[in-house]
């Protein structure tokens, strides 16, 4: 336990390592799940156009 | 055996290819940084020693100048792959430029928000306009302008090449960033930022921070093939292949007014 509380306080530097390594995983980790939604996205999005092309609907008119 | 490089050239070609890179990379990231992450933390001394000595907050060298690296590597690839699309005029280069300029603005940007949190406690300051912080920070503004310039014009092909000629330009800080704390003689530097030496580092810092620059390397390859995939998904939307690559990947609908992990599942199962 003391061990752990030693390790989190980083020899009373908590707030900056801290700091910089939580925005470093944040955004790291931020990307993967934006990069994931905007995949699903754009594959919704064109498989909805191509329907609508297949039924002689310009994607425009709908 | 001979390879036709130019095959994968093409979007058509690399989409899969990608596909199976992003994994590959992806999981050889995790293990590196988690190893990276453990021996900067549990194997390595309290203080940084020799002529600086400093406390636990040296711990944020681990991320620092490996985002560091990888803001300036990222450039030179983004250029490159700008310079390459404008000499041969392959839309595949483009398309890899703009799958890599997010990832390094966001490398760029974690190097200075690191910086600003090492530089408080060893400095006094979050930030001083030294020429290695304001170089640096010329360098998120370039890629964030090559995004800008790309989303702000219409024809894709323009945007392509507008952006590329910017990226081009752009490539005039690495040097200055380079030399803003190399420069041949230490009195000509008036610069706050610590010079670089790998050379009288200790071994098992310097194994943590090469160990994590080796996996934020391999996160960059990753996201990029990524969204180089999206991006070519949305270029080549009207095109028969990528109809057929989104009925197979993309058939099944999202369930109606379900969890939003369940479409996450279900999207990720159909991708593997």
């Amino acid at each position: 336990m003391q061990g752990l509380i030693d390790f989190l306080s980083q020899g009373g530097y908590a707030f900056y390592v801290w700091s910089a390594f939580g925005m470093t995983f944040a955004l790291l980790i931020a990307e993967v799940v934006t990069l994931r939604r905007s995949r699903r996205t754009i594959l919704q999005r064109v498989g909805r156009l191509a329907r609508l092309r297949t039924q002689n609907v310009p994607p425009g008119e709908h | 055996m001979k390879i036709n490089w130019f095959k994968y050239a093409s979007p058509t070609a690399f989409y899969p290819v990608a596909g199976r890179l992003v994994p590959v990379f992806g999981v050889a990231a995790l293990a590196l940084v988690l190893f990276a992450l453990y021996w900067g933390f549990f194997e390595t001394p309290e203080r940084l020693g020799g002529t600086n000595p400093q406390k636990e907050y040296y711990r944020i060298i681990f991320i620092h100048v490996p985002a560091a690296w990888m803001s300036m590597w990222l450039y030179l690839v983004l250029a490159a792959w700008s310079a390459v699309g404008l000499v041969f005029n392959t839309r595949l280069s483009f398309m890899m430029a703009n799958a890599v300029a997010p990832t390094g603005a966001v490398f760029t940007f974690l190097a200075l928000w690191t910086g600003a949190f090492w530089g408080r406690p060893s400095w006094g300051t979050y930030w001083d306009w030294d020429p290695r912080l304001t170089s640096e920070l010329i360098l998120f503004f370039l890629y964030v302008g090559f995004m800008a310039l790309h989303s702000a014009i219409d024809d894709s092909r323009r945007a392509d090449r507008a952006a590329a000629l910017l990226a081009i330009v752009g490539l005039v800080m690495l040097p200055i960033i380079y030399w803003s704390i190399n420069c041949p003689d230490p009195n000509n530097c008036a610069a706050l930022h610590q010079r670089s030496s790998l050379t009288d580092i200790e071994s098992n810092i310097l194994t943590a921070m090469l160990v994590m620059t080796l996996g934020f390397w391999l996160y960059s390859f990753a996201a990029a093939f990524a969204r180089l995939r999206n991006i070519i998904l949305l270029r080549e939307q009207d095109s028969a292949w990528v109809r057929k690559v989104v009925d197979a990947e993309g058939a099944a609908p999202p369930p109606a007014g379900g969890l939003p992990t369940q479409g996450r599942e279900a999207g990720r199962g159909v991708s593997a």
